[in-house]
């Protein structure tokens, strides 16, 4: 096996709430991720999909350090980045760049394309003064964009062009890695492919590595090469693409391939769909139970009668990772 | 004979930088006990012609300038406010995308709910709380004596937006308005929704309008769908027809464009570009710019538009160069 380039160990962030009263000891925290262990490979997609508040894009950042993780280790490249200093960090951070979901939000509105574009490049010093400009317009064009755009501002642009800058953005320092959360969810269909197209281009073009994370599993399984399906900060399921969509064994994966709509009325009339009863249940002091037990409204299952078991191989020498509770088990 | 019978609406919108016609020329009808789908991308014009449906229009800047709507044989567009809001609320309600921003969050959930019982139906404020209650039930929520004393920010997403719904039908109206209910929820979630519309819908032979983007839900829910781009219904018809015959050039790129349809690392098929200015002149074709069928001067040189060519059984296209040619392919 390749060495991988990002390496997660039981990596763990939660987040303190309000202490229920001066008096009272007891802190609320909120278990975002919980013990994650995950390997990305050198120009590997890998897909991090779940329900909003399951911790995905808590992860992703966390693995970014924009937020600190409370406990496990982080990776890059063989070297333990966790417990180094911020100002250590800064050389790991052009390697390493996030795309956000809202383009609307992502981009400072009083900055001009150029602005945004020269900041990163100029501050990590990439290219020299002179050739800035030059590099700006590389950029744009490397994203689809016109440079004579250069001088415009954020509010001058479509939702979809923006999502261009914001990614040209995370382009200029030339990194390996890039985090996308939810890149294409705020876009508009027709727009959502066209983003796609690029990013898989681009991804091809520069070998990237992705991280790229999104409730929506049509368009994960569309780029990705392995996905990671997690539930209340933990990853239940873990498999090749193709064999998670066709042979998905836990009942959670399972529900949540049933409920994406298909589009063509026929098929959804007749299909047979796995529902999954209620919400998620609070991330806050989750206890050691397992989370579908409650989920799916029945007693815990054989195997998670002392909580979640372990994320296992399901079989050995077998890629197909999975936790081996409500397996069987059918809704509706 | 159908339940709304929508003619000829034009809403425009009078702002400084020219006259948006968002919406120009729409006819359709629902029928008790259907459920339309009207599918398009964002600034298509769905929800403005809803809003001019509810006489919710901001006006100033927006006016309907023309068109007639028969509800039961009475004209919605002629109405002043106090007819408006017998009707509103009553036999025709709305469910909005958002549901944090359409709830009053200093208001207890009861009170917001039996507000219309009140208004309309003159109950007292018992009774009213007893049909709230049913009401909640019939949405899925449990404990609802201690759920109507709670306040909106203590639901999540999923239960804000089944209050929502529990609130539109609490009236029992005769039409249902749901502009994207699903679009800011979970897959999961999503389901349990569309389930809920469609369980409510069956039970009390309620007409709904569903409005949205994902041609997923459209195919899940609707009887009937429009597609509407640029302020115009391009094609409509039965869902059946309009997903398995789709015959204006829009539909089928736009069909053609879902990325759960591609195998991984295909290119997708994207619609290039962006939808036009709807303040200038656009005549012929509103898709011509983005069409890649064109046939040369055709398209905007026809001044027959909007025209729309029968299929037969209710399927109707909007007759332009290019739907003629692909309907002369097609019966070879």
């Amino acid at each position: 096996m390749k060495k991988p380039l990002l390496e997660l160990k039981n990596l763990k962030t939660h987040f303190t709430l309000q202490k229920k009263s001066i008096w009272n000891k007891e802190t609320l925290k909120v278990h975002a991720v919980d013990g994650v262990n995950l390997k990305i490979e050198k120009g590997q997609v890998l897909g991090l999909v779940g329900e909003s508040g399951c911790g995905k894009s808590t992860l992703g950042r966390s693995l970014m350090r924009l937020v600190q993780p409370t406990s496990g280790q982080v990776f890059y490249d063989g070297q333990e980045v966790t417990s180094l200093s911020m100002k250590e960090f800064a050389q790991y951070r052009p390697k390493m760049q996030m795309i956000f979901q809202d383009p609307y939000a992502s981009l400072d509105p009083r900055m001009t394309v150029y602005d945004a574009l020269a900041e990163p490049l100029f501050v990590h010093k990439i290219v020299p003064k002179t050739e800035l400009v030059a590099e700006v317009s590389r950029l744009m064009d490397v994203v689809g964009l016109a440079p004579r755009f250069m001088q415009k501002y954020p509010h001058e642009f479509s939702g979809g062009q923006r999502q261009r800058i914001a990614i040209a953005r995370a382009l200029a320092l030339r990194p390996e890695l890039i985090v996308a959360d939810e890149p294409v969810s705020a876009l508009d269909v027709s727009i959502q492919s066209q983003i796609l197209n690029l990013i898989q281009d681009l991804k091809r073009e520069l070998d990237l590595t992705l991280v790229f994370i999104s409730h929506d599993l049509s368009v994960v399984k569309y780029l990705c090469d392995d996905i990671a399906v997690m539930y209340q900060g933990k990853i239940v399921e873990y498999a090749e693409a193709n064999e998670l969509f066709h042979n998905p064994q836990h009942i959670y994966t399972k529900s949540l391939i049933s409920a994406i709509p298909i589009p063509d009325p026929k098929v959804e009339r007749t299909r047979n769909r796995i529902d999954l009863p209620g919400e998620p249940q609070s991330p806050i002091n989750p206890g050691t139970g397992c989370p579908f037990a409650k989920r799916v409204g029945s007693k815990t299952c054989s195997a998670c009668r002392d909580g979640l078991p372990e994320l296992k191989a399901m079989n050995a020498n077998d890629d197909h990772l999975i936790r081996t509770c409500h397996v069987e088990e059918l809704i509706g | 004979m159908a339940l709304l019978e929508v003619n000829d609406l034009r809403t425009y919108f009078y702002t400084r930088s020219g006259v948006f016609k968002a919406v120009d020329g729409i006819s359709f009808d629902v029928s008790k006990g259907e459920t339309l789908g009207i599918v398009g991308e964002s600034g298509s014009g769905k929800s403005v012609s809803s809003y001019s449906l509810m006489g919710l229009v901001p006006s100033p800047p927006g006016k309907v300038v023309s068109g007639t709507a028969l509800f039961d044989g009475q004209d919605l567009l002629k109405m002043n406010s106090s007819q408006l809001q017998k009707i509103r609320g009553k036999r025709m309600s709305m469910i909005f995308q958002d549901p944090m921003t359409c709830l009053n969050p200093f208001l207890k959930i009861g009170f917001q709910l039996i507000e219309p019982l009140l208004i309309h139906d003159k109950l007292s404020k018992k009774e009213a709380m007893k049909k709230a209650e049913q009401a909640l039930e019939d949405v899925g929520i449990t404990d609802v004596k201690k759920r109507l004393n709670a306040y909106p920010h203590e639901f999540s997403g999923g239960m804000r937006q089944r209050v929502m719904i529990a609130m539109a039908l609490i009236t029992e109206p005769e039409l249902l308005i749901a502009d994207e209910p699903t679009t800011a929820l979970d897959v999961t979630v999503q389901a349990q929704i569309l389930d809920l519309i469609n369980d409510l819908q069956k039970r009390k032979n309620t007409a709904v309008i569903f409005i949205t983007h994902d041609l997923g839900v459209i195919a899940r829910v609707a009887d009937k769908v429009n597609v509407m781009y640029a302020g115009q219904i391009l094609e409509s018809g039965s869902a059946d027809a309009v997903f398995d015959q789709p015959t204006h050039a829009y539909t089928r790129a736009l069909l053609k464009s879902i990325p759960s349809r591609f195998e991984k690392g295909e290119t997708l098929y994207s619609i290039e570009g962006l939808p036009p200015n709807l303040s200038k002149e656009l005549p012929g074709c509103r898709f011509q710019y983005r069409c890649t069928q064109k046939q040369k001067d055709h398209c905007w040189k026809d001044a027959r538009f909007p025209e729309y060519a029968d299929l037969g059984q209710g399927h109707q296209v909007q007759s332009c160069a290019c739907t003629a040619e692909y309907l002369k392919e097609a019966q070879k």
